[in-house]
């Protein structure tokens, strides 16, 4: 029976639904040559006080620094020393070599989980040199990098990663959810782009003090759907936070390829102008680029000239995390077709290419990096792997839920050490 | 430990000044002291600026301690809380308002994953020092949408305390006490006594606070310590356990109704005051629970199972709840579901009888 309604409207022409389609799935072949890959140094560099709108072009494009000849271009060269240049070398190396460890370690039942950072390691390592060591990182769950290249202690990852009785974090934690204030490295939430207004919280904060310190945060492009990166980004805008956003956009979150956060449609860097915030969009496998660009937007919240949203434009070459195989989602085919290369492999050339390095010492470097994490491994360990018994006493698992204990807390605390007396009597 | 005016200590402080002060009042009166003795304070949220508040909460605190300690939020709670986050983890100490407790919802995932959550899984490296103070709470012809009472929410997540206050003279003193706190509190102000003592029956003329004892403000700072209930009365023939609004409703039936009863005063609902709790209903030996919330995982049922657990061979009779209908907070039929005197009073007949 049609309804009137139906009736008036049997004339119009049917609506149909879009479900983004990722170009490749497992067993495709991959050609990527519809991804525009900019020329290297044909970027202009507008001032860091500009005004947001200027930088449109720019939310468009792809900042590249490092051309094919591995050589720097343009004006988005930071001109940095060779020996800045090889710690950054390192400390990329030193992510990647920590992260291979890591993951056989959870493979063998050493921990519960790991995430590795793989062919992403610029957006965190480059965009971190480009920062003060005081200002405040409101990282996501993939910024291993940040950690690393603050120098914070290799042991202290892996007591973490082993929820041992030598994580400071108290085996609270999932593995990889470090913190430390020390090391101006804000603690990470498993829930996704929380910490966005949160960086902009303490963004705020500084620039109430009068303080000189800026707040960067860094989520992934599936997360910028969340209310919070929106909430976060109008609140950076009213009142001109010293911050900076980085979206890394490594095309995939878990098996949900960026079109389902909206990249059919337009860059993630471009939502920044319809917020009044300075946008980039660079070649987050360039780590010159990612150097320039974070170095910009640092110049230019410090300057108090506000925030800025920057596009790393990279690609997930490993699975989300421990807990999923990628090879059912997508085309193994990708990592090895991507064509903006490996960061890693991209900073070796061009130091070789100056005249600064060598395959030789490249090759000692990585010899040099296994030895320090297996040392460090090894040395975690003798405070205990995940579920062999060497956590931190019972009673620790009421504490920091509040500052002091209350009532209903001590009873608990009571029950649970109660329950293990029976179970291990001794 | 600071100064401290409880029923417990009447303290030097009964010598300070007394205002005679509405619960609006008294929590301007607590933010204005509060900005002026710590410079960590910062006040915001929507309209709490230029203009004060919807309900006046901040009124003139812009212009004297101006614009970057008071402030104007865009509309977004979950912006407002996850701000207050990386404030607190920066070292100030935020007092967001959020309209009315019905918009909190945006902010959850900021409040029950991030503030509740800081201090343990940094083990203690941040916290959220930050108190949320929200309206909540009907009887003013506010719809489902500015009348709800969603304290069971939060009472539920680990890591978050809830405060109520009941008068004046404690809403300045728990917030006080509440912005001190190094953990993050909810501080929901029953709006329908705002500027009056409310007994329930909305057909007779609305008490101004100005007469009420607990509308006798002292001048100057003064905190109440969080986890600590107020004897509201004292009686032998039941306990009634009640928070924010009800108190009044509760008081005001076993008037009329010549119970003697002993009516507490829970004032924060976590960390509760249990010793006062069991103390009470061993005494009495009957006990009513009484909130405007909805019924079902209400937080009159954990008060219910508490008394139960901790109480059950010295009652008398099985513990009543009075509360709100599991419905949304009717606009027209507002008074049907309000928990007024019938159904306090048919409860505690009941009891009573029982």
């Amino acid at each position: 029976m049609a309804r009137e309604g139906e009736r008036g409207r049997y004339n119009r022409p049917r609506l149909s639904l879009h479900v983004p389609e990722p170009q490749f799935r497992p067993g495709d072949t991959v050609d990527f040559s519809n991804i525009p890959v900019s020329e290297a140094g044909a970027q202009a560099r507008p001032d860091e006080a500009c005004q947001p709108i200027e930088t449109t072009a720019l939310c468009y494009d792809l900042v590249r620094v490092l051309g094919d000849d591995h050589r720097a271009h343009g004006p988005w060269d930071p001109r940095l020393a060779p020996d800045e240049l090889r710690q950054m070398l390192r400390d990329m190396a030193l992510v990647r070599a920590f992260d291979e460890r890591m993951y056989r370690g959870q493979r063998q039942g050493k921990t519960s989980f790991y995430m590795k950072c793989t062919g992403e390691e610029a957006t965190s390592v480059a965009a971190v040199h480009a920062l003060a060591s005081d200002d405040m990182v409101f990282p996501s769950y993939r910024q291993q990098g940040i950690l690393i290249a603050r120098g914070y202690p290799l042991i202290e990852m892996i007591n973490q990663i082993y929820s041992n009785r030598g994580d400071k974090l108290k085996g609270r934690q999932l593995p990889i959810m470090y913190s430390s204030r020390a090391h101006s490295f804000f603690t990470i939430s498993g829930n996704l782009a929380t910490q966005v207004p949160q960086a902009v919280g303490w963004a705020m904060a500084s620039a109430i003090r009068h303080d000189s310190r800026i707040a960067a945060t860094w989520l992934g492009e599936g997360s910028t759907a969340e209310g919070d990166f929106h909430s976060g980004m109008t609140f950076a805008a009213v009142y001109n936070a010293p911050v900076i956003f980085n979206v890394v956009n490594n095309q995939w979150a878990i098996s949900s390829f960026s079109g389902f956060a909206g990249s059919e449609r337009t860059t993630f860097a471009a939502r920044a102008i319809g917020y009044g915030i300075a946008g980039l969009r660079v070649d987050g496998n360039d780590p010159l680029a990612v150097y320039a660009a974070v170095r910009w937007a640092a110049d230019r919240a410090r300057s108090n000239n506000g925030p800025t949203l920057i596009e790393h434009f990279t690609y997930r070459a490993e699975g989300h995390s421990t807990s999923d195989d990628p090879s059912a989602y997508r085309s193994a085919r990708e990592r090895e077709e991507w064509p903006l290369g490996d960061p890693i492999m991209r900073l070796k050339q061009h130091l070789i290419a100056i005249g600064e390095w060598s395959d030789e010492q490249h090759r000692e470097m990585d010899l040099a990096l296994a030895e320090e994490v297996k040392a460090a491994t090894k040395e975690a360990e003798k405070n205990g792997i995940l579920g062999h018994g060497m956590h931190h006493p019972f009673h620790t698992m009421f504490e920091d839920v509040f500052e002091e204990l209350p009532w209903h807390l001590e009873e608990q605390a009571d029950q649970a050490i109660r329950e293990r007396q029976i179970k291990w009597p001794q | 430990m600071a100064s401290v005016i409880g029923d417990e200590e009447p303290v030097s402080l009964s010598e300070a000044p007394v205002r005679s002060l509405n619960m609006i009042e008294a929590i301007n009166d607590a933010l204005d002291i509060m900005l002026e003795r710590d410079p960590d304070v910062i006040v915001m949220g929507e309209d709490v600026g230029y203009f004060g508040g919807v309900f006046r909460a901040t009124a003139h605190l812009q212009e004297k301690h101006g614009k970057t300690r008071v402030f104007d939020t865009p509309i977004s709670e979950c912006g407002i809380i996850g701000v207050a986050v990386g404030m607190g983890a920066y070292g100030l100490r935020p007092v967001p308002e959020i309209q009315f407790a019905d918009y909190i919802y945006p902010g959850l995932d900021q409040l029950i994953s991030e503030a509740a959550r800081l201090r343990y899984r940094s083990a203690g490296e941040f916290i959220a020092p930050m108190t949320v103070r929200s309206p909540f709470g009907g009887g003013i012809f506010g719809g489902q949408t500015h009348s709800q009472s969603p304290e069971a929410i939060f009472t539920h997540v680990s890591g978050l305390k809830t405060v109520v206050p009941s008068t004046p003279h404690d809403a300045k003193g728990l917030l006080i006490a509440a912005i001190e706190d190094n953990d993050p509190v909810i501080f929901f102000e029953p709006k329908r006594i705002y500027n009056g003592p409310f007994d329930g029956y909305y057909d007779k003329p609305t008490k101004p606070w100005k007469d009420h004892p607990d509308a006798k403000v002292p001048e100057g700072y003064y905190s109440i310590p969080l986890g600590k209930a107020r004897v509201v009365r004292e009686g032998q023939a039941l306990t009634v356990l009640a928070y924010g609004t009800m108190v009044h409703v509760a008081e005001a039936v076993c008037r009329e109704k010549g119970v003697d009863a002993e009516i507490l005063d829970l004032r924060t609902l976590v960390p509760l005051d249990i010793e006062a709790v069991e103390k009470s209903v061993e005494k009495t030996g009957r006990c009513l629970v009484i909130h405007e919330a909805t019924r079902t995982s209400g937080f009159g049922a954990e008060l219910a199972a508490l008394v139960q657990e901790r109480c059950f061979y010295h009652l008398e009779a099985p513990v009543e709840r009075v509360t709100g209908f599991d419905t949304p907070y009717p606009h027209s039929l507002e008074w049907a579901y309000f928990p007024g005197p019938i159904r306090t009073g048919e409860a505690i007949d009941k009891l009573l009888g029982a």
